[in-house]
């Protein structure tokens, strides 16, 4: 390993007599005691949050108020903590998605285990589930720190949507059938 | 004012004492407030502002200003010091360990007494000081008594019987007796000069503040510009007598934990803390009238003459006054000098402090104060 000789001056006089040295960290301090404070005075203000922020994660609607999620379970198999538990339903025939078939009849994120890594956001073929701008949660007890399937489309809101794979899905089986 | 100078004797005194003492604690108090406002300002940070008290806080304008100067935390942190519970530990003497916060005061107050705050001019225009008791030895008993502070600190670190306010204590008295030396020898010259020779000597502070109030010449410049490295060495003695930092070796917290108050809580901190305070007051009050012209407003501009400029001549009561608020006023800037200093630089180690003191400070305090009796003796001959 290579030696790297540091070179040490000897002290100048001013050096040594210490008190110019006290000077000039007064005249530093007395500058900072009129500089504007970088304090943010949190629950009044809040953090301007950075576009790709990690925080709750949330289930989202598309634009025609459809419900993503398709409960294919991949998030629950990804999340490292085990924090999602999902309960798979299917959606009744005479429901307009019927065609999805599968929706999840309940969803729950447990936010004392979640470690916002984003693995669900990322695994979810459907982008139905998203880590959005909320970072504070409280609860009294445990079983209020779980969010369910309610709450999490509460927080989660509709998304803009770039694919319409299930309308795109319909319209394409409804072609072919007319074309038989 | 006459039924007061009618009163006996001794009960104007204790008046007098009391007087004084209700505005040192609630300075005392103040100044702990300001510290954290003056760190928090140095450090980019707004400060305590968020306790509130019902109905004085509620008044628009006035309430959220008190507010977010915090100075409601100052009553928040005087209630919690009297009523959270104090804890003694089993290992402790305990006479001994009530005994030293309470000695802690004593000096702390006593020093009050013979030091001068203002002045008004007597119906034939001589100076009346406004002071308690107006002993000719003024500044030998100050540091007479102020010297006894040091017991409380030692008797506090010996009483614990725990290591570290053991150590606490025995680097308090060391550190004490090595600045002391500095800090009497730094005042002596300005003691020769106003001393002529074959007159009576005095150690009066009041003569010492005389002595600056000229309008023109050498009597009128304050010590500080006729000596200013008496007043550099005595400042720096200043702060180690009065243990803040660079020099605050009896509690560093980073080796000592809390240094010879750890074992100590509540009431009994709190005790400490005002006494550490009112020295720092006494202390910066000291230096004040010694070098910085005591209650004259500027150099070349003493009170007798800032009274006649502002038409306050004729009235005793309103010049006691003024002389009272300009000399508090310079005792705000020493305190804020430090607090300013304790936020900038770091604490010196332990071999640090005692090589200043006796390698450094010592030697230039005897170089001093020979340079200047030879000046002295020359121009007074």
């Amino acid at each position: 390993m290579p030696v790297l000789q540091v070179q040490r001056k000897p002290l100048t006089l001013s050096e040594r007599a210490y008190l110019p040295q006290v000077a000039a960290g007064l005249w530093i301090t007395l500058k900072h005691l009129f500089s504007p404070r970088v304090t943010l005075s949190y629950p009044e203000e809040r953090p301007a949050i950075p576009p790709g922020y990690r925080g709750a994660p949330t289930l989202v609607k598309d634009p025609n108020g459809r419900e993503k999620c398709v409960s294919c379970q991949l998030c629950e198999f990804v999340c490292p903590p085990r924090a999602i538990r999902i309960t798979p339903g299917s959606i009744p025939s005479d429901q307009p998605g019927a065609h999805v078939e599968k929706a999840p009849e309940a969803f729950d994120i447990d936010m004392l285990r979640c470690i916002y890594c984003g693995l669900c956001e990322e695994v979810c073929p459907e982008e139905a589930i998203f880590l959005q701008n909320q970072y504070s949660m409280s609860g009294y007890t445990r079983s209020e720190m779980v969010n369910h399937k309610d709450r999490l489309y509460e927080m989660g809101g509709t998304m803009p949507d770039r694919h319409y794979k299930w309308d795109r899905k319909k319209a394409a089986a409804e072609k072919a059938a007319h074309h038989d | 004012m006459n039924f007061f100078f009618e009163l006996p004797f001794w009960l104007q005194g204790v008046l007098k004492g009391l007087a004084v003492i209700v505005v040192i604690f609630p300075i005392a108090g103040a100044c702990s407030m300001a510290e954290r406002k003056v760190s928090a300002w140095m450090q980019g940070r707004p400060g305590p502002n968020r306790a509130i008290v019902p109905w004085v806080g509620w008044i628009p304008g006035v309430g959220p200003a008190l507010q977010r100067l915090g100075l409601f935390h100052l009553l928040a942190d005087g209630l919690k010091f009297v009523f959270k519970e104090e804890p003694v530990p089993g290992q402790v003497n305990k006479f001994y360990f009530g005994l030293a916060p309470a000695l802690a005061l004593i000096p702390a107050f006593t020093t009050v007494a013979v030091v001068p705050f203002g002045a008004y001019f007597g119906p034939r225009g001589e100076v009346v000081p406004l002071m308690l008791a107006n002993v000719d030895v003024g500044l030998l008993a100050v540091f007479a008594v102020s010297s006894l502070g040091i017991y409380s600190l030692i008797l506090a670190g010996w009483a614990s019987n725990s290591k570290y306010p053991f150590l606490g204590g025995i680097r308090a008295s060391a550190q004490l007796i090595s600045y002391e030396l500095s800090l009497t020898l730094a005042v002596v010259p300005v003691f020769l000069w106003i001393n002529a020779p074959g007159a009576p000597a005095t150690w009066s502070l009041v003569k010492v503040v005389e002595f600056q109030s000229g309008v023109s010449g050498w009597g009128g410049a304050w010590f500080l510009f006729t000596m200013p490295l008496s007043a550099a060495i005595f400042l720096i003695a200043l702060f180690a007598e009065t243990n803040r930092q660079p020099f605050d070796m009896p509690e560093s917290e980073a080796d000592l934990v809390g240094g010879f108050h750890t074992e100590y809580g509540a009431f009994k901190w709190s005790l400490f803390f005002v006494a550490e305070y009112s020295n720092m007051i006494v202390g910066s009050g000291v230096f004040a009238l010694l070098f910085l012209g005591g209650w004259n407003p500027l150099p070349w501009l003493p009170l007798a003459r800032f009274a006649a400029l502002t038409g306050l001549l004729g009235h005793p009561f309103l010049v006691g006054v003024a002389s009272v608020v300009i000399f508090l006023v310079k005792i705000l800037l020493m305190i804020f000098l430090f607090m300013w200093v304790r936020w900038t630089l770091p604490r010196f180690r332990y071999d640090q402090v005692m090589k200043i003191g006796w390698q450094k400070l010592l030697p230039l305090a005897i170089a001093n104060l020979a340079a200047y009796a030879v000046g002295i003796s020359w121009l007074q001959k």
